[in-house]
């Protein structure tokens, strides 16, 4: 019997050198940052016992702060995906003074520390700061509401939808619209039906994103969020209350639920994607 | 259907040079015209202002008796492939054939089904049948051209307007849908204009042909005319291969080195000019009047003929002439030759 013959060949032949250093090199980065940690957080939460799990798990504020998590989040997103459009449309298709400067502005939320950021919406959209007095003036409240963590998330969400589809619309061809134009198209109809089903790729890249980093965002929201238990709080605090408490095993059940929903939600989305990115060819 | 074609004092500048110098010329119903001329000629911006995508500073382009400028896009009914061929890539071949028919106003849209019939005679017609579903990111470049034809044939464009049709794909594909175009044109018989680089693509297509140069038209004619009669040096030097021999005129004979070459008949220069000579119309001969004499310097193999280049005393470069009978003068033998037709600017 020839060992040889049974041999599998998991890659293939390739004349790029240097994949095993390659490859070994990223998955040891690849554990060591994220792998095992995250290893760690799954060990943690099952050591509190199926029994505790399920019940931190169903407690209704461990769902309130879920579902505010992840539902401001998805919200938040969807007004970025709009918004990051009209921004990056505006940025690619007129030229006018002070475009640049917007333009630079917008990397402004990356750079930012979100405590800053926090403080900075608060105080504007604060009962007594210039929108939250005129919104309190019509009956409304923004900040320590959850509405409040909405605003934050937009804020910082912004740039990413911006910075995906920027480069996608500078790419797409005046011809595409000429074309259009000459067989009849009104402007609306090459808009909807052309322009923005090309971009929609790196649209819903720049919505996973924006998604992705509202879920876990915690510095700038607890400013603004008022954090009242069933109502304003987010997951994130959720965790950081049960460290002070030294529950790590309640920390870590909270931390590893949503760690799972983000990660399915992120890979459907991804599916997705791929699949549109697949039929449009080179996007 | 067709319509005559009219380009009236067509000027257009851009920034800093002129694109369009007083262009005028008419394209009658159903002809095929190739507007031909080097990069920077201006072709391309006088398709676009025929397509209404450019607006001319002075001038009219009308389609028939009517001025386009009072014309929507939508109403001029322009058929226009672009030379990158701008097909909708989230739109599967079917669709990108069907939008024109699909973008007209609710009134004049046709029912799904004529729209389904009419794009299955398109892609019949395209000879694209069965590949209705596939995107424009699984097609090759000669399938997308044709389905970009395609598209602008299905609106019933009164003009059909091609830039550079053929200019991105590779020469074996080039030829075949050259022939191919030619076909169709004769079955359908839309008023055509088209944008192009390639002399032989011009030659070889159009009913006639127009060479720009510097924004002006140099020349319009059928394709004999422009390659047998040029009208100017850039013609003649931008058509073809061509000798350009320095000579002088006088008495009705151009003079190379103070000899007699050229018996210039009917063409009124006097004092120093160029002689354009192509390689087919140099011959070898014994020696006799107006011959040039010369050393066979090489021989190179010219597809079916062979090229001569000869080194003649006073001529910098090398005269080229092609060989019509199978002997061979060697390399290094004096020869005498002949010019047998030639053009004086």
């Amino acid at each position: 019997m020839s060992l040889v013959a049974s041999e599998v060949r998991w890659r293939k032949p390739s004349i790029l050198p240097g994949f095993g250093l390659a490859f070994g090199l990223t998955l040891s980065v690849m554990c060591l940052i994220v792998l095992i940690p995250l290893a760690a957080l799954v060990i943690k939460a099952a050591s509190a016992g199926p029994a505790d799990i399920l019940a931190i798990a169903t407690s209704p504020r461990t769902l309130a702060a879920l579902r505010l998590s992840f539902g401001a989040a998805f919200i938040a997103a969807i007004v970025n995906a709009a918004f990051g459009l009209l921004i990056a449309w505006i940025l690619v298709r007129y030229r006018f003074p002070g475009r640049r400067l917007i333009d630079a502005a917008v990397d402004l939320p990356f750079a930012l520390p979100t405590a800053v950021a926090g403080i900075a919406l608060s105080a504007i959209y604060a009962p007594n700061g210039w929108v939250g007095s005129i919104a309190e003036a019509h009956g409304f409240k923004i900040a320590y509401t959850p509405t409040g963590v909405l605003v934050a998330l937009i804020f910082i969400g912004l740039p990413f939808v911006v910075r995906s589809v920027q480069p996608v619309l500078e790419e797409s061809e005046v011809d595409i619209e000429e074309a259009a134009a000459l067989l009849g198209a009104s402007r609306l109809r090459t808009i909807f039906r052309v322009i923005l089903p090309a971009v929609a790729p790196a649209l819903l890249t720049g919505f996973v994103l924006a998604f992705a980093r509202a879920i876990g965002e915690y510095g700038s929201v607890i400013f603004i969020a008022g954090n009242i238990p069933m109502i304003s709080e987010i997951a994130p605090l959720l965790i950081v209350i049960r460290l002070e408490q030294f529950d790590y095993a309640g920390a870590a059940v909270v931390g590893m639920l949503m760690l799972l929903a983000a990660f399915l939600l992120i890979f459907l989305i991804n599916l997705l994607q791929a699949w549109s990115r697949k039929r449009l060819g080179d996007v | 259907m067709s319509v005559t074609l009219v380009i009236d004092q067509a000027e257009k500048q851009f920034d800093i040079y002129p694109a369009l110098r007083g262009v005028s010329f008419t394209v009658e119903p159903g002809e095929l015209m190739a507007l031909l001329g080097p990069s920077g000629s201006g072709k391309t911006t006088l398709l676009r202002a025929i397509a209404g995508l450019e607006q001319l500073d002075h001038g009219r382009v009308l389609f028939d008796d009517v001025d386009t400028r009072r014309l929507s896009l939508r109403e001029r009914r322009i058929g226009f492939v672009f030379q990158s061929y701008a097909l909708f890539k989230n739109m599967n071949v079917f669709e990108n054939i069907a939008f024109g028919l699909r973008a007209r106003p609710r009134a004049k849209r046709p029912a799904e089904a004529d729209i389904r019939r009419r794009v299955g005679d398109l892609l019949d017609l395209v000879q694209l049948a069965g590949l209705e579903k596939r995107f424009p990111a699984q097609l090759s470049g000669g399938q997308r051209q044709r389905v970009a034809l395609a598209r602008a044939l299905a609106i019933e464009p009164s003009v059909l307007l091609l830039d550079e049709p053929f200019g991105a794909l590779d020469a074996k594909v080039r030829k075949d849908l050259r022939s191919w175009l030619r076909e169709l044109h004769g079955r359908t018989g839309h008023t055509t204009v088209f944008v192009t680089h390639d002399q032989e693509e011009a030659l070889e297509l159009a009913d006639r042909v127009a060479i720009l140069n510097l924004g002006a038209i140099e020349q319009i004619g059928s394709p004999d005319a422009v390659y047998d009669q040029p009208e100017s040096a850039f013609v003649c030097e931008f058509l073809g291969e061509t000798n350009k021999l320095p000579v002088h005129i006088a008495g009705g004979q151009a003079f190379f080195e103070d000899m007699p070459v050229f018996r210039s008949n009917g063409q009124n220069h006097l004092g120093p000019a160029s002689l354009y000579v192509r390689p087919q119309h140099i011959k070898l001969v014994d020696n006799g009047p107006l011959s040039l004499q010369g050393v066979v310097a090489h021989i190179r193999r010219n597809g079916a003929i062979r090229r001569l280049e000869v080194a003649v005393k006073g001529y910098a470069r090398r005269l080229e002439l092609d060989l019509a009978s199978a002997v061979a003068p060697a390399v290094g033998e004096r020869v005498a030759m002949k010019i047998t037709a030639g053009h004086i600017f």
